[in-house]
């Protein structure tokens, strides 16, 4: 009898421990108050004090976590603020309720890595009702008429695919079975780049794509279907990953089975800083990225501009980007909308890589 | 052990008084106190609630709007439905970790027929009838073979899963070229039912609990239910067609899998194979905090509703004052163990004391009465079979 009453007594306990917390952490509270304001139709000058949220595909990843930084430099220099939100997850679930968490605090802009072009629509279409500019970067909604909204390209999506597959050729002497390995099934920027990369290929008929696999930029799963693939393809040649944490976990699992990376040619799209150790050792002969930092910071500017009415999503019109410059804003072409391109995508090899800290 | 032995005499009389006392009082002397402690954790929980309203509205200076309501509607409604089945499923001893990978392949369907020029209504009918069919698998590989719950549904966890993954590929729906789904069906997303905040999908989960909640605390099923979770082998022999109801349960759990998956998919306005993809784990997460026994047997469906608003309305609290998505984690594990772990004290302590008492028979002599605490025959069993 004594262990159910003890039982009970710590029962009890805890479930007190549980609310004496939750009451302390309710008393130490401040709550502080926004006026609504919403985005100006025309301005000459990027307001102050602007509050854009970023909200990245998810917190972990360490490219979308440099691009929050460069949009964080970015508003500072404006005067303005950055909140950065998200889930663990790259999935649209978890990016739901940082948009609602945008429009409940008045926010005056989103920027947005989209983890699904659609699901996220009907929230996004209330963030727009209430006049808060969307802005996308790395991976564009695509939702039709509504929202209007940007789209930070990082480079030109077809200049991406094509590249890597060139980059991939000289490499392998343009023949031999290749393999992609992606990030998300439903990753739009993925999905694009990959149908240029297939485009690109009818240019080299001796190369045959043998498989595209997903590994959900999580280092885990990409480890698993990339011995997958490499147990089911004895014969491949090259492997093409367009995606920071595919590649850094190949190039990881290469440098480590040298008898695999004597066969195999690994390139794709990865950050100096990851990319470094697998450049010198030889695993890794070049691959390609531009700067995630200017890219957010990129899209800070343009969020601004466009929540304090300086530019509009009319082709043609431009904004200046700070230490960047200015910017035009070109027409939308079929699911595409206005869109903004960084640059082109700079090629790191043994001469370069040292030179870039990202 | 009591049971057995009037059933050993093997009566109709004999039958019907086991019947009675599986119904009325299932575990003998050890339904009050558990009875009791049933209704301590949900008292708890109206507390913890009130501290997370409270956390919430000292914290956020945007909780007490009326968004939060919907929002909390859009985000915890779907996830909520599931909460449901899995609730009299885990009640009967039994768990359904496919419920997720279940809701994701109804999407799918929906939207691989929708692809397809299918019109909406034949599409929904589809795919609610795929998760009665591998609801119906489900209950069938545990009910009628007798394999363990969590092996096969984490089974089929993995095979609705693939098929939604071979239907759609990368595909998203409606791609390019298809139809949007209809206007209507669209808005539940975006919009509440006129006049209150309530998402469609919170309104529809609060009309289900009352069903549910009715059923188990209200009829003879659900009486049939708790005294499976207690004790199967009791229960069978008292009458209660164990292996029919645990079937039927797996098959409502599928069917209203599929239905959330429908739900996500409108309030979406798109499909994707991965919707919903690891959500199992917060369901079972919710019918646990809500005071649900792990071991079956001991639940209500008020905790489970209480559970929903706690985990939805912390969830969106933690969102407003951006308190990072991984803190969030560790605080629903955190709450995840405390609601493990405090409720089944008293069971764990029971079942030591009796092994104890087993031991050593012989030397202190069997002085307390054999039903003081009666510990499950053989829990292990119970958790899994």
């Amino acid at each position: 009898m004594s262990g159910i009453r003890t039982a009970r007594r710590v029962a009890a306990a805890a479930v007190s421990v549980v609310l004496v917390g939750g009451a302390l952490a309710a008393c130490g509270s401040t709550s502080t108050k926004k006026s609504g304001q919403s985005g100006g139709p025309t301005a000459t000058s990027v307001k102050q004090g602007l509050k854009v949220y970023f909200i990245p595909k998810d917190t972990q990843n360490p490219y979308e976590v440099l691009a929050d930084k460069g949009g964080e430099k970015a508003l500072s220099e404006l005067g303005g603020s950055v909140t950065v939100s998200s889930g663990t997850q790259d999935t649209a679930a978890a990016q739901i309720p940082s948009i609602q968490a945008a429009i409940q605090a008045n926010a005056d802009a989103i920027v947005i890595a989209a983890n699904d072009p659609s699901a996220l629509c009907p929230t996004l279409n209330q963030a727009a009702k209430k006049g808060i500019a969307i802005v996308a970067f790395d991976s564009d909604i695509s939702c039709g008429s509504t929202p209007s909204h940007l789209f930070i390209n990082q480079a030109d999506t077809k200049t991406i695919g094509t590249s890597e597959v060139d980059l991939l050729a000289k490499q392998i002497d343009s023949k031999g079975e290749i393999a992609i390995l992606s990030a998300a099934a439903s990753a739009t920027n993925q999905n694009a780049w990959i149908k240029y990369m297939k485009e690109q290929l009818k240019k080299y008929p001796n190369m045959k794509l043998v498989s595209t696999v997903y590994g959900n930029d999580d280092p885990a799963t990409s480890l698993t279907v990339l011995q997958g693939l490499l147990s089911a393809y004895p014969n491949l040649r090259g492997i093409i990953s367009p995606t920071t944490v595919g590649i850094s976990t190949a190039a990881q699992y290469l440098s480590t089975h040298k008898d695999v990376a004597k066969r195999v040619v690994l390139t794709g799209l990865g950050l100096p800083s990851q990319m470094k150790a697998y450049i010198h050792d030889g695993t890794v002969q070049s691959f390609e990225l531009w700067n995630p930092s200017d890219l957010g910071y990129l899209a800070g500017y343009a969020a601004a501009a466009l929540a304090s009415g300086t530019t509009s999503l009319t082709a043609g019109s431009s904004f200046k980007a700070g230490t960047l410059g200015d910017y035009k804003i070109m027409a939308g072409s079929g699911d595409t909308g206005p869109s903004v391109v960084l640059g082109p995508p700079t090629v790191f090899d043994k001469s370069n890589v040292d030179k870039f800290d990202f | 052990m009591t049971s057995d032995v009037v059933l050993h005499k093997n009566n109709d009389k004999g039958k019907r008084e086991a019947r009675n006392s599986a119904g009325a009082n299932p575990a003998g002397a050890g339904r009050p106190p558990l009875w009791r402690s049933a209704l301590r954790w949900e008292s708890g929980l109206v507390l913890v609630l009130i501290a997370v309203l409270g956390y919430g509205s000292a914290k956020s200076s945007t909780f007490t709007d009326p968004s939060t309501v919907f929002y909390l509607g859009i985000n915890t409604g779907y996830i909520a439905i599931m909460a449901l089945p899995m609730t009299f499923v885990i009640m009967t001893g039994e768990i359904d970790l496919s419920v997720a990978s279940m809701l994701g392949l109804s999407g799918a369907t929906v939207g691989y027929l929708w692809h397809h020029g299918w019109s909406i209504w034949p599409a929904f009918a589809a795919a609610l009838l795929v998760g009665l069919v591998g609801g119906a698998l489900n209950g069938f590989l545990v009910a009628r073979v007798g394999l363990p719950s969590i092996a096969v549904t984490i089974g089929t966890l993995t095979l609705f899963r693939g098929l939604a993954e071979i239907m759609l590929g990368a595909l998203i729906v409606p791609a390019p070229g298809d139809a949007q789904f209809p206007d209507w069906l669209q808005n539940i997303g975006a919009e509440s039912i006129p006049g209150t905040q309530l998402s469609w999908s919170l309104a529809i989960f609060i009309v289900l609990a009352v069903v549910f909640g009715v059923v188990l605390h209200g009829s003879r099923l659900g009486r049939s239910m708790v005294a499976i979770g207690l004790q199967p082998e009791a229960a069978e022999f008292a009458g209660v067609r164990v292996k029919r109801i645990k079937f039927w349960l797996f098959v409502l759990s599928g069917g209203l899998s599929a239905f959330a998956g429908i739900l996500l998919a409108m309030q979406n306005a798109s499909v994707s194979y991965g919707a919903g993809t690891g959500l199992e784990l917060n369901v079972v997460a919710i019918v646990l905090f809500g005071g649900v026994s792990i071991f079956g047997g001991r639940g209500t469906i008020p905790g489970v509703v209480l559970s929903v608003a706690i985990f939805g309305s912390l969830q969106m609290a933690l969102t407003q004052i951006n308190v990072s998505a991984e803190k969030q984690n560790i605080v629903t594990g955190v709450l995840l163990l405390i609601s493990v772990i405090v409720p089944n004290l008293g069971e764990v302590s029971a079942r030591l004391r009796s092994r104890l008492r087993r031991a050593q028979p012989a030397l202190s002599g069997s002085t307390a009465p054999s039903d003081a605490a009666p510990p499950p025959p053989n829990p292990r069993r119970k958790a899994t079979s």
